[in-house]
């Protein structure tokens, strides 16, 4: 079975890895109580995660645009092809959603982002409480669906590694399995 | 203070002193104190909900101007109720020992069109240090409106205690902003 070009790989998996790290340190953060030394570090290591996020979702979007990915399984009914579509779709928008709502929570909160430390982003709203209570439900629950759908896409990617044994997770494997190998 | 007091008061402190300006009544409504501190290399703003502003000023005297400003520094407001409550604690501004910061003005002296330099006396959490800073004037809509912006050491008030030393995390740089808007 035809693989996913390297970039798209490369870019899954770097973004998994960043998304299961900001998401974390978000709860931890969100935990400590008060002000601490560690939750301002906690919080802008978040932010940082978040944007660069933001940043490989727009590469991956602009890869996958130009780079058809490779084929389903021929086994695989029509409503599976178009339940993974659907999922798949989701996670897209979701990549875009969560790290701006965060964004935009921590401009409407008067917490502009510099990049590590470094890179002033742009401000592109002023302070706003309101607009700052409402972002922060509305960022908690986008993070809440995208951890419920990647729960979805891990579990579906196992039951093609497991139960239907038919190559579909090996597609976006970063090593080809021995027997793929040419 | 009730009119009449006011008036009093007026009548009293400008018999006591020919020289003395005109004391301006403050629109709470469009005068503003906040700080900007920076955490992590981020600049955050935020302003001090709870002060009052006494100026005295004539353009045609301005040497004769006086200013005297009180903040309340447990109205400080970095838009969440429990950060505001951490930082009226000891560590920073001890708002249950040093409820009020103030600035008193010492001189103030012209120094070109709309533009005053004012020294004075800013005490902050129990400690005074002397500070000049310049002012800028305008008038808008038959109002005086006062802004300025006086950068100082946190640090040189023990604001930011214990760990909070380290500027690594907090900078020790902290600029004070304000603008005061007064009609006679």
């Amino acid at each position: 079975m035809r693989r996913y070009t390297l970039p798209a790989i490369v870019l899954h998996w770097l973004i998994a890895i960043a998304i299961i790290g900001t998401f974390t340190l978000g709860l931890v953060m969100t935990d400590i109580q008060g002000i601490s030394m560690a939750k301002i570090r906690y919080t802008n290591w978040h932010k940082w995660a978040g944007v660069t996020v933001l940043g490989l979702a727009a590469l991956r979007l602009l890869w996958r645009l130009f780079n058809h990915p490779p084929q389903y399984a021929d086994a695989m009914p029509a409503w599976q092809r178009g339940a993974a579509h659907g999922l798949h779709v989701l996670l897209y928008v979701l990549m875009f959603a969560v790290p701006l709502s965060g964004y935009f929570f921590s401009l409407a909160a008067g917490f502009p982002v510099v990049y590590f430390g470094e890179i002033p982003l742009p401000v592109l709203i002023g302070p706003d409480p309101e607009l700052r209570a409402v972002l922060r439900g509305v960022h908690y629950w986008l993070n809440m669906l995208l951890a419920g759908l990647v729960a979805l896409h891990v579990l579906a990617a196992f039951k093609h590694l497991l139960v239907d044994r038919d190559g579909v997770m090996q597609r976006m494997l970063p090593i080809p399995t021995p027997k793929e190998k040419r | 203070m009730k009119p009449f007091k006011a008036l009093l008061v007026a009548t009293l402190v400008g018999a006591s002193a020919i020289a003395a300006a005109v004391p301006l009544k403050t629109d709470a409504a469009k005068s503003s104190v906040s700080a900007v501190f920076k955490q992590m290399n981020v600049p955050v703003e935020a302003p001090f909900r709870s002060f009052s502003a006494a100026i005295d000023y004539d353009a045609a005297k301005p040497a004769a101007s006086k200013a005297n400003v009180e903040i309340n520094t447990a109205s400080f407001d970095i838009g969440d109720p429990m950060y505001n409550k951490e930082v009226a604690k000891k560590e920073w501004f001890n708002s249950a020992q040093f409820p009020k910061a103030s600035f008193v003005s010492t001189s103030i002296v012209p120094s070109g069109a709309g533009k005053l330099n004012v020294s004075g006396k800013l005490t902050l959490k129990g400690k005074t240090a002397d500070v000049t800073f310049p002012l800028a004037v305008k008038a808008e809509g038959g109002k005086q409106v006062f802004e300025g912006q006086l950068p100082i050491k946190r640090l040189a008030f023990n604001i930011g205690e214990g760990e909070w030393k380290d500027t690594s995390m907090v900078a020790d740089e902290v600029v004070i902003k304000f603008r005061v808007t007064a009609a006679p």
